[in-house]
């Protein structure tokens, strides 16, 4: 990649930002995201990305990204996954182990029911795009 | 037929104790008794943290926030806003409550937090430096390359107000502008990761989560004050922060946002990383500067201070991770919007790493001024099982406690240090009733011991000293007078130490003791830990009139030092005892006691 002059330092991010704009709103594919700070990989995240991509196999789900973020800040629930799936809300799962893992791919993302005693709230508002 | 509303039912202990099941079989019977199958899904949720006000239903997809939600509110949550998308007003959290001193118009209505130093952890890919571009990233470095100038920067970071984020609290526009000021040619600005506090990871995780925004914030530091090269100081134990800043600072090169003639506007800027050994003097400024130039991490008097002698002997401008952290926001939005986060005197946010006896440990960030209570009990969820909150503990090894009749004090740099603590890097530290303060104190002291360079007498001997005499005291070997000798060896330390480490280091004791001196003369007069820490001080003895010899405390003593046959009152064999307490947490006739 070439060095960036200032126009296309604005390009890039116009091409890009629209990703985190639709977030909320409607993805057209399956978005998991796994906190991978330290604290989420001490807690097992590294070993979740092995069960989600099998899983996800496993139930024939296409069009899907598994993403790696940093620390969400709910460090007394690690392992947390937040999923976006077409015509779903954008939502959090705390302490997800391999079991509930499983459960997100096949309830929430396959028959679109969100998995029971996950769920936490997102602690902040985004002040970038809100 | 598709879900088209999901309403979530806060499953959390605190809610659970609020009636929470109740109200969560008495939604899945309204939604079938009015027809709702299949439209809408009852979930049950993790702790929601806003547990005062339990139990918390929240509606997706609208963000609908209820509170204090009762069985018999079912039947109009289903009726009135899934059914006819009319929300019930009642139960919604009322907007209207003071906020002047938060003076925050853009807080969501119900959350604490406020994310800018962690607005992009947890939401990009801290390895792509696409996704920081997406979200803003080096347009604050492009501003301040096209259209800024040195002195328009420095205005800026004045009326924001930014004080340091390492702990002190010095306005960080002074800093950059002494820098700017000092002659010479060749300048440096330098990042302070070298975070050691005992229970802090505030910087661990904004580098790990976002490590261009230091990139980008260092680069306008250097820009600002005319230096062309800066250096990142971090300790090797974080490996993951470390990875993350290298993989940053390629792409970064690659990109051309750093290097020569950045963004084409001539500038030229370089990072580069040096590792600490992770000795926890190398976080006082000078100590560290000693260190990245290859000589034994030991403080230096100031002044001269690093902004007109520091790395190389040139004027260099030092910064903690959270305080450029901050840098790019305000120059995006101006120096005005961000002083309207906090209190006047504190502008902005403070990211806190809350531990300890906590229900809802986390990496927190908060508008400056706002209560310890919303911090423990709106975002933390209180205390872990039920217990008593006792007091909690900032600024690690250079600060104090803060206790329960302080609970509405603001926090902020002023009233933190009124209370004889500091706000520190941003370890939080709850404490609860099973917490012995005496021994809290021991433990800052012997990490003082440990981690003193040795360079300056207050300190070497003084930590030594203050750690003495707090072990005797826990053995219950303590004397009247001692308190005295604490409070003499701890204000000569105060005032002769060298550096910040010395001087503080007093403070864990001074404190405890200022707020909890009965708790200091119990372990001296009576020989008693009122907590139950204290391992001398503290005998475990089964009352053989309630004992029915069921075992289960024999078969839990890790040291086998409790004897008695099936059936029969047990006894503990005191000589081989190392009070653990296990005995007392097993028995379940209340038979085990401990004095």
């Amino acid at each position: 990649m070439a060095k960036l002059a200032l126009e296309d330092l604005r390009k890039l991010r116009e091409a890009r930002a629209a990703e985190f704009h639709v977030r909320k709103a409607d993805v057209l594919e399956v978005q998991i995201i796994v906190g991978m700070g330290t604290c989420g990989i001490a807690a097992g995240a590294i070993d979740l990305l092995t069960v989600f991509a099998e899983e996800l196999v496993k139930a024939g789900v296409r069009r899907v990204r598994i993403r790696h973020t940093g620390c969400m800040g709910l460090c007394h629930s690690e392992p947390t996954v937040e999923v976006l799936a077409p015509g779903m809300p954008a939502v959090i799962y705390g302490n997800v182990d391999a079991e509930t893992a499983r459960k997100i791919v096949n309830q929430h993302i396959v028959r679109k029911l969100l998995v029971d005693d996950h769920i936490f709230d997102r602690p902040a508002v985004d002040i970038i795009h809100k | 037929m598709a879900i088209k509303t999901y309403i979530l039912v806060c499953g959390g202990t605190a809610c659970v104790a609020t009636h929470s099941n109740e109200l969560y079989e008495a939604l899945v019977q309204e939604v079938a008794a009015q027809g709702a199958q299949g439209k809408v899904q009852v979930v049950r949720t993790g702790c929601f943290g806003f547990c005062a006000k339990g139990p918390i239903v929240k509606i997706l997809p609208d963000e609908t926030f209820y509170v204090s939600v009762q069985p018999s509110d079912a039947r109009e949550i289903v009726a009135e806003h899934v059914l006819k998308g009319r929300p019930v007003q009642r139960l919604l959290y009322e907007k209207g409550r003071d906020r002047s001193l938060i003076r925050m118009e853009e807080l969501s209505f119900y959350q604490k937090q406020y994310r800018m130093v962690l607005r992009n952890c947890g939401v990009i890919d801290p390895e792509k430096i696409d996704e920081y571009i997406a979200r803003m990233g080096y347009e604050a470095l492009a501003k301040v390359l096209t259209e800024m100038t040195p002195d328009q920067v420095v205005e800026e970071l004045k009326k924001s107000g930014l004080r340091g984020r390492g702990g002190a609290g010095f306005p960080t526009w002074m800093k950059w502008k002494f820098t700017k000021d000092a002659p010479g040619g060749e300048k440096y600005v330098v990042c302070n990761a070298d975070e050691g506090d005992p229970g802090a990871y505030m910087d661990r995780s904004t580098i790990e989560g976002d490590p261009h925004s230091i990139l980008e914030a260092m680069a306008i530091a250097g820009r600002t004050v005319g230096a062309s090269r800066g250096v990142i100081y971090i300790r090797a134990e974080y490996p993951l922060a470390i990875e993350h800043l290298e993989t940053a600072i390629a792409q970064a090169r690659e990109y051309g946002l750093l290097g020569a003639n950045i963004l084409g506007s001539g500038f030229d800027f370089d990072v580069e990383i040096r590792l600490g050994a992770g000795a926890f003097v190398c976080g006082e400024e000078t100590a560290l500067l000693a260190s990245i130039m290859g000589k034994r991490g030991m403080p230096i008097p100031r002044p001269p201070f690093p902004a007109v002698s520091g790395l190389w002997q040139k004027p260099t401008v030092i910064n903690n991770v959270e305080t450029y952290a901050n840098i790019p926001v305000i120059l995006l939005n101006g120096g005005e919007a961000f002083a309207k986060v906090g209190t006047p005197k504190s502008p902005g946010t403070k990211v806190f790493a809350l531990t300890g006896k906590i229900i809802n440990s986390g990496l927190i960030e908060v508008p400056m001024g706002i209560t310890l209570r919303e911090i423990i009990y709106d975002i933390g969820g209180g205390i872990r099982g039920g217990k008593a909150f006792k007091a909690v503990q900032t600024g690690g090894p250079s600060g104090g406690v803060i206790t329960a009749e302080y609970l509405d004090t603001p926090i902020d740099y002023e009233h933190l240090q009124e209370l004889g603590s500091i706000m520190g890097s941003g370890g939080m530290i709850v404490m609860d009733e099973d917490d012995c303060m005496v021994d809290v104190a021991r433990f800052y002291q012997e990490f003082c011991v440990d981690e003193s360079c040795g360079k300056c007498a207050p300190c070497r001997i003084g930590t030594r000293t203050l750690l003495n005499l707090l072990e005797k005291i826990c053995a219950g070997r303590g004397e009247a007078e001692d308190l005295d000798k604490i409070r003499e060896v701890g204000t000569a330390m105060q005032k002769a130490a060298l550096c910040g480490l010395g001087q503080t280091a007093p403070n864990p004791v001074l404190s405890t003791m200022h707020y909890f001196e009965e708790e200091y003369r119990a372990h001296i007069e009576d020989q008693r830990c009122p907590a139950g820490v204290c391992k001398q001080l503290v005998t475990y003895e089964i009352d053989p009139a309630k004992c029915i010899g069921c075992t289960l405390c024999a078969r839990k003593c890790p040291v086998n030092t409790i004897e008695g046959e099936r059936q029969k009152p047990h006894r503990i064999l005191q000589e081989n005892c190392i009070k653990c307490g296990e005995c007392l947490k097993a028995c379940k006739f209340g038979a085990v006691s401990r004095r």
